[in-house]
């Protein structure tokens, strides 16, 4: 298969980030009331994700290896800004229905996996289908899983009625609690029909340097990660010190 | 005219804390919340380091924007600057826990860094802003949301804890045990939304 075809593949199905990495738990949870909200908040992240991913890949070479996070947070703070601004010019609604959560997509998961673990290692050409690939995967599972909500919520998908007149909308979905219920079972079905899922460990780890694995994260391998960065700082310090 | 402010201080906590819980109702923090809930120690240890961490950038998040990027005209920039500050802040507290005090450090140290993507820090200096609070409703919200973590994070480390040994059906072992757990303790803290 063509290598740029393979990597679209992958993120919508093989490495989909919420089906099977559970990453990017808090706006997953939080906008996916409505079908809608999921379509803005899906495409939202996957233009950041993409200019994030060429631009970090393109610069790969020039950036040194020990500040490379504060270069990433920089380049992503300020893609979201530019979504956050063209968003408020031009998409009212959608700005005025996602809130505070898309200048927090400067935090989420899946934006700094990708760009450690693939952009800053891979061609620029590649680094954009991955980005392409992912917020595609991220924009279909936050649809559905919206879909889903608003189908039992409110009775309609993309407010357009679908159930019949008679059906009593079960109004938790569409609440917060329903967040937390829907992705429960969810995870739970994927475990019952062994799916492969973040949840069930059937993935395998990621090349992030905590793992990337929200779920499981342990205080220990955090612990563990941060005394290796801690480590390097400390001989830095001793280094200055001796000049 | 004095009362009427405290009044509102007191709404602001409550609401922060029970009503709009950073966790169960807007969704801040989830990673965390999921991944350091499975004993009530750690689960104390991450709540003082987030009540420490997003009291203190509510506090510097306000004078940075209000004394340097309002008066400049460049309220745009404040996802980009408060991030910024947020990981400076928690690198800086972290240097100087381990400097003065190692027995807080040994308990807080390892969930320090933790919190720099912990986009509760984030979501509530952004909130701050766009609510238009002055400077002592800004800590007090921080304070407050902080609180509403905490208090979440622990209840669940606890709940977690007395399930661990329970018979649990097959497929929702695990991760769905956690969220159904959560989906309950939204559902209570849904209940507070009458209190005001």
């Amino acid at each position: 298969m063509n290598k740029y075809l393979e990597r679209l593949v992958n993120g919508i199905f093989k490495e989909n980030p919420i089906f099977v990495l559970m990453l990017g738990m808090c706006p997953t949870l939080a906008v996916t009331k409505s079908a809608m909200n999921g379509i803005g908040m899906g495409l939202s992240t996957a233009v950041v994700l993409i200019a994030s991913n060429a631009i970090i890949a393109a610069l790969r070479k020039f950036i040194p290896e020990k500040v490379r996070i504060p270069y990433f947070i920089v380049v992503v703070a300020s893609m979201v800004t530019i979504v956050e601004l063209l968003l408020k010019a031009y998409l009212r609604d959608v700005y005025d229905a996602l809130g505070i959560y898309i200048p927090l997509i400067v935090v989420n998961c899946i934006i700094f996996g990708r760009v450690e673990a693939y952009a800053a290692k891979n061609s620029v050409g590649v680094s954009l289908f991955d980005g392409i690939g992912m917020g595609l995967g991220f924009t279909v599972a936050l649809v559905l899983i919206g879909s889903f909500r608003e189908l039992l919520g409110a009775g309609t998908i993309f407010n357009i009625r679908v159930m019949p007149e008679s059906f009593e909308p079960i109004s938790i979905f569409v609440q917060p609690p329903g967040a937390f219920l829907v992705l429960a079972l969810l995870t739970a079905l994927q475990n019952k029909f062994k799916l492969s899922s973040a949840t069930n460990g059937t993935v395998k780890k990621s090349a992030l340097a905590c793992g990337g694995d929200c779920a499981h994260c342990s205080v220990e391998k955090f612990a563990s990660f941060h005394s290796n960065v801690a480590g390097s700082s400390d001989k830095k310090e001793s280094v200055r010190k001796e000049d | 005219m004095k009362s009427d402010y405290f009044v509102n201080l007191l709404l602001i906590f409550i609401s922060g804390a029970l009503i709009n819980n950073v966790i169960l109702s807007q969704f801040l923090g989830i990673c965390s919340f999921l991944g350091i809930s499975n004993k009530i120690k750690s689960a104390i240890g991450m709540g003082l380091a987030v009540i420490f961490v997003i009291t203190s950038s509510s506090v510097i998040c306000y004078f940075i924007y209000n004394y340097i990027l309002a008066p400049l005209d460049l309220s745009y920039l404040n996802t980009i600057v408060f991030i910024a500050v947020i990981a400076c802040l928690v690198q800086f507290v972290e240097m100087v826990i381990k400097k003065y005090s190692p027995a807080l450090y040994n308990a807080l140290g390892v969930y320090l860094p933790l919190i720099t993507t912990n986009c509760a820090v984030l979501g509530v200096a952004l909130l701050n802003v766009e609510k238009g609070y002055d400077l002592v409703e800004s800590i007090v919200n921080g304070f407050a949301a902080a609180l509403g973590y905490t208090i979440a994070i622990i209840l669940m480390a606890g709940i977690r804890e007395r399930m661990a040994h329970n018979d649990i059906p097959k497929s929702f072992q695990g991760f769905p045990i956690t969220l159904i757990t959560a989906t309950l303790m939204a559902m209570a803290f849904y209940g507070f939304s009458g209190l005001v």
